[in-house]
């Protein structure tokens, strides 16, 4: 493809998208929030309390875990996800 | 020596099975292990503990204790490199993909990275994010030229599993379900107070990571079509801004 | 540089730590709490919620910056990039008050995430009193210095807690925040009277209070060892002394500190209810002692 064909493609792609209902006016917030969407897919929000790992200041009463993580087998929600309604799905299927 | 004596404190601190440090003592005016074990304990519990709330989907996916013990060998050798404690961990994702006994949960280190990369989104810079108005002001014989500045929050995941269902369907108690088991393109943007998580259309994955990684909007589009013929560069583009994906820019 | 005064910045009241899980009920209930206080370190971030909320808050509280990553007792030269961080926040948000720990948390390999404890030598303290007055300069305002809980003691240490913070005053100006729950671990950790520590701790310089609640565990020789936790209610004998020290200091900003097992935020309203409560009978005390001598 040369420069012009391609320059002249990729405007007439954007144009017809943009021509289409959704673009014509302003975007609203929720659009751009994402909380309405057409565009791939929304996955769970949940933004509250979510700051993640602050310091602290104080110490604590909990004893330090030292166990031998490397005999240790992971036992948590990847033995029991629903995958495609089979459980218990720790390795990815094939194809 | 005051100099000498926080060295020593620092080296204890930081071995467990090294003795206690010269210097140290208590009101019977003896050395006492289980009171500096206080200070090892503090230091070990509250990075670990740093790392399961950073990374709380991946703690869940392997259970407290197996967490517990990889975040615990991780901390060892990791200290945070700075008192933003916000920031630790930015590495664990890797560590996770090699860490031997999580070997077979070939998911679990792209799942730390949708979490990582989340947080790092939740304290980025604000910026406004480019507006469709604003993309629909390109001249378009400029088009395949332009280059858009990714939003500071913005950031891609790409992963051969599915990690950004399985990391949604671990935001909801019970855990709820993954859809289907496929390689998922994860966008992670903050147009304004909240993150967002959206999976791309696989078409539109290795173009959305181009653009934003700052090549010219024609040379993306380019290697997607040749990719992928049915690629639709004008939609593409407007969802990816749509979402919030690039910060608005003086030009263009 | 002129150093100012904030002596009467911070009310005479109860204040909170101000945690992520209560933004929401803070802003949409409008309680009312004397201050705020947060960690500096954990709005050192480029943006996002924290900044918006913090804002907001800060606009309707008075606010107090508690640093935890400062390393002042370190034996090495204090982080420039931090400080220009701090000063950053400071100048941001204009807190009612500034506060730092008599302890050190930065070494060679990195952040040790613990306030760790120094020994109080004449060297020490002339490093610590370097680095508050560097901190000062650099803020272009008075800190206040918090006395420790510690877990063990160094032999070479030759000066009590006491005297070394009250020296870095004299020499820094700087004021001090007495840390009340830090005085009972202390203590009780090192075989002392807490009450005799409140009353040789000088008063006059005590612009700010901290409560808390400790855990109770033994050492290796079974005798009491108190842990400085932050993840309960204030216990009973930390609230007496707490009184104790009120009627020394008069009524001053007290915060309660509640940073592990979080509760919702009318239980830790509650906490700070039962201190403002213990301030203002201080102040009605005081009143009537004054009216009396009339």
């Amino acid at each position: 493809m040369t420069r012009s064909t391609l320059a002249l493609a990729l405007a007439g792609s954007l144009s017809s998208a943009l021509a289409t209902a959704a673009y014509a006016g302003p975007v609203s917030a929720e659009y751009m929030s994402g909380k309405e969407k057409c565009y791939g897919i929304a996955l769970a929000g949940q933004n509250d309390c979510a700051a993640g790992p602050g310091t602290t200041c104080a110490g604590t009463s909990t004893k330090d875990f030292q166990g031998n993580a490397w005999k240790a087998v992971p036992a948590g929600t990847c033995t029991t996800m629903n995958v495609d309604g089979h459980m218990g799905m720790l390795e990815p299927k094939e194809g | 020596m005051g100099a000498a004596t926080l060295d020593l404190f620092a080296a204890a601190l930081l071995d467990a099975r090294s003795p206690l440090p010269v210097g140290l003592t208590t009101a019977r005016e003896e050395a006492d292990t289980a009171r500096f074990a206080v200070y090892r304990n503090n230091v070990h519990v509250g990075l670990t503990e740093a790392l399961a709330q950073r990374f709380a989907v991946t703690a869940r996916l392997v259970g407290e204790e197996f967490f517990r013990g990889m975040a615990r060998v991780y901390v060892q050798d990791h200290k945070p490199a700075s008192p933003l404690m916000f920031e630790y961990g930015e590495d664990f994702p890797d560590f996770v993909a090699g860490f031997a006994p999580a070997a077979g949960l070939a998911y679990l280190a792209d799942v730390a990275r949708v979490e990582a990369v989340w947080s790092r989104a939740y304290h980025a810079a604000e910026a406004d994010p480019l507006s469709v108005a604003a993309l629909a002001g390109i001249a378009p014989e400029r088009l395949a030229d332009t280059k858009l500045a990714a939003h500071p929050a913005t950031a891609i995941v790409t992963s051969d599993h599915p990690a950004g269902s399985i990391w949604a369907a671990h935001r909801t108690d019970p855990v709820g379900a993954v859809a289907a088991w496929k390689p998922e393109t994860v966008l992670i943007v903050r147009p304004d107070a909240e993150v967002n998580v959206h999976v791309l259309p696989a078409t539109d994955a290795e173009f959305a990571a181009a653009v934003l990684a700052g090549e010219a909007l024609g040379e993306a589009a380019e290697r997607a079509l040749g990719a992928n013929a049915a690629f639709d560069f004008g939609a593409a583009l407007i969802g990816l801004v749509t979402l919030g994906a690039f910060a608005a820019t003086e030009r263009g | 540089m002129s150093i100012r005064d904030d002596r009467l910045a911070l009310p005479p009241r109860a204040g909170l730590g101000l945690k992520p899980q209560h933004y929401r009920a803070i802003l949409s209930g409008e309680p009312d709490v004397g201050f705020f206080e947060v960690h500096a370190e954990n709005y050192m971030s480029a943006g996002g919620p924290p900044h918006r909320y913090l804002e907001t808050i800060a606009g309707r509280y008075p606010l107090s910056l508690h640093g935890v990553g400062l390393s002042i007792g370190a034996d090495r030269p204090l982080d420039k990039a931090h400080l220009a961080r701090l000063r950053r926040l400071v100048d941001r948000y204009r807190p009612a008050s500034f506060s730092e720990h008599l302890a050190w948390s930065t070494h060679d390999t990195g952040f040790l995430n613990d306030l760790l404890p120094l020994p109080y030598t004449p060297e020490t303290l002339a490093r610590v009193a370097a680095h508050v007055d560097e901190t000062q300069q650099a803020l272009g305002r008075r800190m206040l210095l918090e006395n420790p809980s510690t877990y063990i003691l160094f032999t070479e240490s030759t000066i009590g807690e006491i005297d070394f913070l009250e020296a870095v005053a004299a020499r820094t100006g700087c004021g001090l925040l007495l840390d009340v729950n830090n005085v009972m671990v202390s203590a009780v950790n090192h075989r002392l009277d807490p009450f005799a520590y409140v009353d040789r701790f000088p008063a006059e310089l005590v612009r700010e209070i901290h409560l808390a609640g400790y855990d109770e565990t033994t050492d290796a020789a079974g005798d009491r060892l108190l842990i400085d936790a932050h993840g309960t209610p204030v216990r009973t004998d930390v609230i007496e002394l707490y009184r104790h020290a009120l009627s020394r200091t008069g009524p001053v900003a007290t915060l309660i500190e509640w940073d592990n097992d979080v509760p919702d935020f009318p239980t830790l309203k509650a906490e700070a209810d039962r201190a403002d409560a213990l301030i203002a009978a201080e102040t009605a005390r005081r009143n009537a002692a004054q009216t009396r001598a009339a």
